[in-house]
């Protein structure tokens, strides 16, 4: 069975329905008339990392690429309510980044004159001006802190629903419970997609999933790979390897509490992060090492009690409030600290969109854009710095601002 | 029956809300928690997930066998209280 989307221009199969291939896809449609475009997921919206991350959206990066697009994204995140008319609890609080010894005073001091040659508004505090960001902020230990006013926090799931929304209205059609399992390939070019139909395992810690209908095809002219922690997966199918490895990461979120805290805090020693959503839970978490191979979203006590630990270290007084829920999901991980976009060489009609480090989330709304005007038939320069043949050559590439 | 029908107490979300959710193709409990935020409170859905699953099930005639996945810890605790556990605990 062939089941080609038809109409004029390329027929795009976007893999993954998480918030970079919405945002890939709705650029596609709105900007450049490419509506025959087909979103597909193997699980439901808000399954993957997309709906299982902080929400943190930051211009506070070490690198000039990194830094430059999410000012953009945080430009993009401030009119989202306004453009695709869907309210994202965004809330621009900024980041509190805490350095506890000299050479990581010294990194963070180098990164804000980056930014602030960037045009970022990024100041360095000393610990007692921290303390008037955030009163209730034990800075024992602290020896330095930066501050970025315009960095924020958003709400994950409003925010690949309102992207979804406004790409199916553009007449994007976006397919759920539907796996691809393997691809159609003629003179070296990608021509279908195959798909199965599946469901979910009661029980199963959401990646289990199960035949629900036979296999056919979609037939394509470009194909999306925005499948995050799963995109080596999908590549071997291609016989292509990707250098990119799924890594869990832990998260928890506590009971509500009245207005109190300002800023995302960032700690680059252990990486501890916390925030309070405009929802008024606390939302954080803390690296934990070593993790378990592969895909894995199950929950750990663990992560937990060293989540609390480092968190009380940071504020004391939180000590009585409770801990409602803990998930977990994927960071999708590369060797050097930079995604994976481009079009791959001996593959032309496949753009890759992976890699993206725990930042993916809140990069989506500029990368989303430059991939369409990728697919489109331009291409953006930082699209090639990103390649996956930079790792064949040795990278180069640096970014030490990585949390969680 | 006048009035808003309260399925989720703790994120106050409605009957209302739930079957739009439905409507807009959200047919297993997962999409619709995500959509609609219910089970996400103080309760973690012990009070509201049996109400959730019978409207879906009312809605799309299949059983309601799925559950949403269950989040630690059973019932709220203390952050103190779980600064003194076992950092290696699995």
């Amino acid at each position: 069975m062939s089941d080609g989307v038809t109409g004029k221009g390329p027929r795009v199969a976007v893999l993954g329905a998480g918030i970079l291939g919405l945002s890939t896809a709705w650029h596609l449609a709105h900007r450049h008339g490419i509506r025959d475009v087909v979103v597909l997921d193997r699980g439901y919206l808000c399954g993957g990392a997309s709906g299982r991350n902080g929400g943190g959206v930051r211009a506070q990066f070490s690198s000039e690429a990194n830094i430059r697009l999410m000012r953009e994204s945080i430009e993009i995140c401030r009119d989202f309510a306004a453009t695709m008319k869907i309210n994202v609890w965004f809330r621009q609080g900024g980041y509190l980044f805490l350095a506890r010894d000299a050479a990581r005073a010294a990194s963070l001091e180098a990164s804000v004159k980056l930014q602030n040659a960037c045009g970022l508004s990024t100041r360095l505090l000393g610990p007692d001006e921290a303390q008037r960001v955030v009163p209730e902020l034990s800075t024992r230990g602290v020896v330095a802190t930066s501050y970025n006013p315009d960095d924020g926090v958003v709400f994950p799931w409003p925010f690949v629903w309102g992207y979804a929304r406004a790409a199916q209205s553009l007449g994007v059609a976006l397919r759920t419970f539907t796996e691809v399992i393997g691809f159609e390939t003629a003179g070296g070019r990608i021509v279908g997609v195959r798909v199965r139909p599946v469901q979910l395992v009661p029980f199963a810690q959401g990646d289990t999933m199960v035949p629900a209908g036979e296999p056919y095809v979609i037939a394509c002219d470009h194909v999306v790979l925005a499948t995050g922690a799963w995109s080596p997966g999908l590549a071997k199918h291609l016989g292509l390897a990707l250098p990119n490895k799924p890594h869990r990461h832990e998260i928890c979120s506590t009971e509500p509490l009245k207005p109190w805290l300002g800023p995302l805090v960032a700690d680059l020693t252990d990486g501890l992060y916390f925030s309070q959503s405009m929802r008024g839970e606390i939302v954080g978490g803390i690296s934990v090492d070593p993790v378990p191979e592969g895909i894995n979203q199950a929950s750990s006590a663990g992560f937990v009690t060293k989540y609390a630990r480092a968190l009380l270290r940071c504020v004391p007084r939180l000590g009585g409030v409770k801990v409602l829920r803990q998930w977990a999901g994927c960071y999708d991980i590369t060797p050097d600290g930079a995604p994976i976009v481009g079009t791959p060489e001996g593959f032309d009609n496949l753009t890759l969109a992976c890699g993206f480090m725990g930042y993916g989330f809140m990069m989506a709304p500029v990368m989303g854009k430059l991939l369409a005007e990728h697919i489109a038939g331009k291409t953006p320069p930082l699209v090639h710095e990103w390649s996956l043949e930079r790792f064949a050559r040795g990278s180069t590439l640096r970014e030490t601002m990585i949390l969680g | 029956m006048s009035g808003k029908v309260l399925v989720c107490r703790c994120e106050d979300v409605t009957l209302d809300e739930v079957q739009k959710a439905l409507e807009a193709g959200h047919h297993d409990i997962e999409s619709v928690k995500r959509y609609t935020g219910f089970g996400t409170g103080w309760c973690q859905g012990k009070q509201c997930v049996v109400a959730c699953a019978r409207v879906i099930a009312e809605h799309t005639g299949a059983s309601p066998t799925l559950p949403i996945t269950p989040r630690p810890p059973y019932h709220p605790v203390s952050l103190a209280a779980l600064a003194g556990l076992d950092e290696e605990a699995p």
